[in-house]
């Protein structure tokens, strides 16, 4: 494949990101904290633009308050506003949480956002005040992704404090679908362990009906839960992919939670990809076996049964295959392992992502098995766009904006993650554990049958 | 908790029962969750059907990310504004300024996509870090040979509104700079954004008229056809909001006369045609105008006739981008027994707030700059049944159980013209009468 990429011109500019900025992972992260709402330090469009794209993925309502900068702001820096801003949230919304992210611009002009919660700390001393959390989330920096890491670790790390010892196994699920979050709790009841998922946006980001407009939605992780992180038995933590180029604001040693809870308040820590597939599932319920001293249920254990029959059941129809694969780095490294694991060859994996850990991680976990397999961070749809039509892909796996390749190529294309923001139900798509695994795997036989189908001159009424 | 905070009782006004003139054209609130966006929003939204030209985003990912392909802004020909360009700015960029990267940009691009012109618009960091745009942009104008036109943008210096400004700021370098014969009975076409391919049937009922088109700005745009404007005998306007700051400035410089006009709703529909036919001074226009008119009505009331049996009595709320739509949805609705009980805008005028005021039902409230929680309490007191809005109101209507209809600028479904009313009217009444609000009573 050295072709293909000798034949791409390098661009300075991005065309067609495939990446969000760094302040919408930040709001993910809130929205599944309970009683929180997020208020982003910057303009006004930073938090519209942000609602929009997650009102269209998760069809809920997502306020997000902004500080709205305005040109006297920028240039006196945004005290009043900030304190404006939070008068304003907490007579409006009276949050148990805000969560504050700044901005590009607010970084820019060099807000100093902790001191800011100080002086408002202090000017209302003796009032009962929201809890502040605030991550450091510059969009000049990284990706969403990096935004969210920063802001589960932030949450963490000012949140967390020794005290009893508990039970308490935590559990950073990463940016998985509320359907996923609502899994591993449910996993974790049948496993009868106390747990914290963290960040649980499970309900607040896919509500039942209301009779009544929730201004802050039922649901998401509670504060004493993150508080009692420091006192857990152990964390498990989901994605290995790390943007170590990125500083994070709490400290220089941790990149994670998992990894900070470690170091200050020795709570093992175990690490583990997007448990994607049967292989990297089994290493989740293990671990779940090794702290808890409880063997999977048999409830879990059958669900695996069936993936295994399914696998077989299915295995004729995707072996061979060729899939392009993009999104989020640990959503694409997971994925590639897991078509490793039922025999479709990934011929190109991108993410932009800006670790540029995503080669080596995906060797490691497929074995070097691929040396042709193009690896790419930083990249964007357009330079997938111009590399694909000498992969001859068969299927196309990722979030909706790389639709437009995958139509024009005339192949099928398999939606996960985020966004998706041409089809229904993305908030209830399962893509881990046994069960998730079995959803991705229905689904991607189902789109290589139907491509199969409607191609063949025959209209097999059966396959 | 309330959902009216003290500093917004003058934006929110009441028909019939308030005397006091609303107040708007004010920075939202710091802190409220204002449905607006930014000024970036505002210039991004109007110069983005021009297809024919490049659009490249200064800054940081986020503002580029958020607007690729945002509208549903058809093109009959080339499509490169559906493409997403930016300078991605990183930390290093910050630090040492992003203008070799802006320059590095836009030759590479102007080089493989071809565009007859560039729009680089500058986001919020790029004024503070002191990049000088304009040298840039000169300095690849005369190297390319195709106009390259500074969009001032950044999101924090005003509201929506003043990126609509920035945006007719950027179209008025083009204007001016073509030399096609001028027309006869030539008009521009100003603020349809040619959604669900809105504008073609508008087209479609000028030229049935005689009128020749000499621009459309900008939906389904050309930058020759912007570069040409200033050859049109008339400039009709909708989204004044949006517009109107270009047609007055057109007005002064080359003496091309405006007038503002509704494509939603048959009366307004209709008034559009035939005052378009009067300022020609043509009976014969006027009469093929008529012909329309009739004919389109004879087909559609019937429809109409049904849909209005149905919704007579249903309640609705409408929040949209601007007063003067909210003006016609108000007429249209009326039109299928439909009354409304909310309107609202995120960046209204005065003067048409005062309109609203007068041509609504008492107790009709009234609202500017909105947000979530006022919004919820209102459709709650007032007992709406449909909320017309956009994407970001949807999910609040949807969730406490109100029918909701997209008349926002990611709508599919074409809502301009006789058949965007008929489409309207389906819209609502399929919202309406759904069976699945038995289940959220």
């Amino acid at each position: 494949m050295e072709l293909a990429i000798k034949k791409t011109e390098t661009f300075t500019s991005t065309r067609n990101a495939c990446k969000l900025c760094s302040p919408l992972g930040a709001s993910l992260v809130f929205k599944g904290i309970e009683g929180c709402i997020p208020m982003i330090h910057g303009s006004q469009g930073c938090a519209t633009y942000i609602r929009r794209y997650m009102i269209s993925h998760y069809k809920e309502p997502v306020d997000i308050a902004s500080s709205n900068f305005s040109e006297e702001t920028t240039i006196y820096g945004g005290n009043k506003n900030f304190c404006t801003g939070i008068d304003n949230v907490r007579h409006m919304y009276n949050p148990a949480v805000i969560g504050i992210a700044s901005t590009c611009l607010s970084e820019t002009i060099g807000e100093d956002i902790p001191r800011l919660i100080r002086e408002y700390a202090q000017l209302h001393e003796g009032e009962q005040i929201p809890v502040f959390i605030h991550a450091s989330t510059p969009s000049y920096q990284g990706s969403h992704m990096d935004g969210f890491h920063e802001t589960v670790l932030s949450a963490v790390a000012s949140l967390a404090n020794e005290g009893a010892t508990s039970k308490q196994i935590n559990i950073f699920s990463g940016f998985i679908s509320p359907a996923d979050i609502r899994y591993i709790k449910e996993i974790c009841d049948d496993f009868g362990v106390e747990y914290m998922v963290f960040p649980d946006y499970s309900d607040t980001l896919d509500n039942p009906h209301w009779k009544d407009y929730q201004l802050i939605p039922e649901g998401g992780t509670p504060v004493a839960q993150i508080q009692n992180a420091a006192n857990a038995i152990a964390s498990i933590e989901f994605g290995t992919i790390m943007n170590k180029l990125v500083s994070t604001s709490k400290s220089s040693v941790a990149h994670t939670a998992g990894e900070w809870l470690e170091k200050h308040h020795s709570v093992p820590n175990t690490r583990m990809p997007l448990p994607i597939g049967i292989e990297a599932s089994d290493v989740f319920f293990k671990t779940l076996e090794t702290i808890s001293g409880i063997p999977t249920p048999r409830h879990h254990a059958r669900e695996r049964g069936r993936l295994v029959d399914a696998y077989v059941d299915g295995h004729k129809y995707v072996f061979g295959k060729r899939a392009i694969v993009f999104g989020e780095e640990d959503m694409v490294l997971s994925m590639v392992a897991f078509l490793h694991e039922i025999g479709i060859e990934t011929v190109l994996a991108g993410s932009g992502g800006e670790s540029n850990s995503l080669k080596k991680e995906i060797d490691a976990l497929t074995s070097g098995l691929y040396p042709n397999m193009i690896v790419m961070n930083n990249l964007d749809f357009e330079t997938i766009n111009e590399m694909v039509d000498e992969l001859k892909p068969d299927i196309f796996i990722g979030n909706s904006k790389g639709y437009y390749i995958a139509r024009r190529l005339k192949k099928p294309i398999v939606r996960i993650g985020f966004p998706i923001h041409d089809r229904f139900g993305a908030q209830r798509l399962h893509h881990i554990g046994y069960r998730g695994t079995q959803e991705l795997f229905d689904r991607i036989v189902n789109a290589l049958i139907e491509y199969k189908q409607e191609h063949s001159p025959v209209g097999y009424k059966y396959i | 908790m309330n959902a009216i905070l003290k500093d917004r009782n003058s934006q929110i006004v009441r028909a019939g029962a308030d005397t006091k003139t609303i107040a708007c054209n004010k920075p939202s609130l710091a802190g409220a969750v204002s449905q607006r966006a930014c000024v970036f929003c505002g210039s991004r939204v109007v110069l983005y059907p021009i297809a024919d030209a490049l659009h490249l985003i200064h800054g940081p990912i986020g503002c580029a990310a958020y607007t690729w392909d945002i509208r549903g802004a058809m093109s009959s020909g080339p499509e490169i504004h559906r493409m997403s360009f930016s300078t991605d700015l990183h930390e290093k960029d910050v630090v040492f300024g992003g203008e070799k990267k802006l320059e590095a940009a836009l030759l590479e691009l102007i080089d493989k996509y071809q565009p007859k012109a560039a729009f680089v618009y500058s986001t919020c960091i790029v004024g503070v870090i002191g990049d000088d745009i304009e040298s840039i942009c000169k300095k690849v104008q005369a190297l390319k040979q195709i106009p390259v036109i500074p969009v001032h943008a950044p999101g924090f210096q005003g509201t929506k509104k003043d990126g609509y400004r920035a945006a007719c700021e950027a179209l008025e370098v083009l204007v001016g700079t073509g030399n096609r014969p001028a027309q006869e009975f030539s008009i521009n076409i100003l603020g349809d954004f040619n959604l669900a391919g809105e504008l073609w049937i508008l087209i479609d009922y000028y030229k049935r008229m005689g009128i020749h088109i000499n621009a459309t700005i900008t939906g389904d745009g050309r930058v020759e056809d912007v570069a040409n404007a200033h050859k049109a005998q008339l400039n009709v306007v909708q989204c004044s909001g949006s517009m109107m700051y270009l047609a007055k400035q057109m007005k002064e410089k080359y003496g091309i006369p405006f007038m503002k006009v509704s494509y939603f709703g048959i009366e307004d529909m209709s008034d559009a045609l035939y005052e378009v036919a009067t300022f020609f001074k043509s009976d014969d226009m006027l009469t093929k105008a008529k012909e329309i008119v009739r004919f389109e009505f004879a087909r559609l009331m019937p429809e109409l006739v049904k849909y209005k049996q149905a919704l007579q009595g249903k309640k609705a709320a409408i929040y949209v981008g601007g007063s003067f739509k909210a003006i016609s949805l108000i007429k249209a609705l009326r039109l299928i027994g439909v009354q409304t009980v909310v309107v609202g805008s995120q960046t209204g005028t005065a003067d048409e707030y005062e309109i609203i005021k007068q041509l609504c039902d008492e107790g009709t409230i009234i609202v500017d700059d909105s947000n979530p929680a006022e919004l919820s309490a209102f459709v709650k007191e007032t007992k709406a049944d449909i909320f017309i809005g956009g994407v970001k109101e949807r999910p609040i209507a949807y969730k406490i159980g109100l029918g909701f209809c997209d008349h926002n600028h990611e709508r599919k479904e074409a809502l301009a013209g006789y058949e965007g009313m008929l489409n309207f009217a389906k819209e609502i009444y399929a919202t309406a009468m759904s069976p699945v609000w038995k289940f959220t009573k």
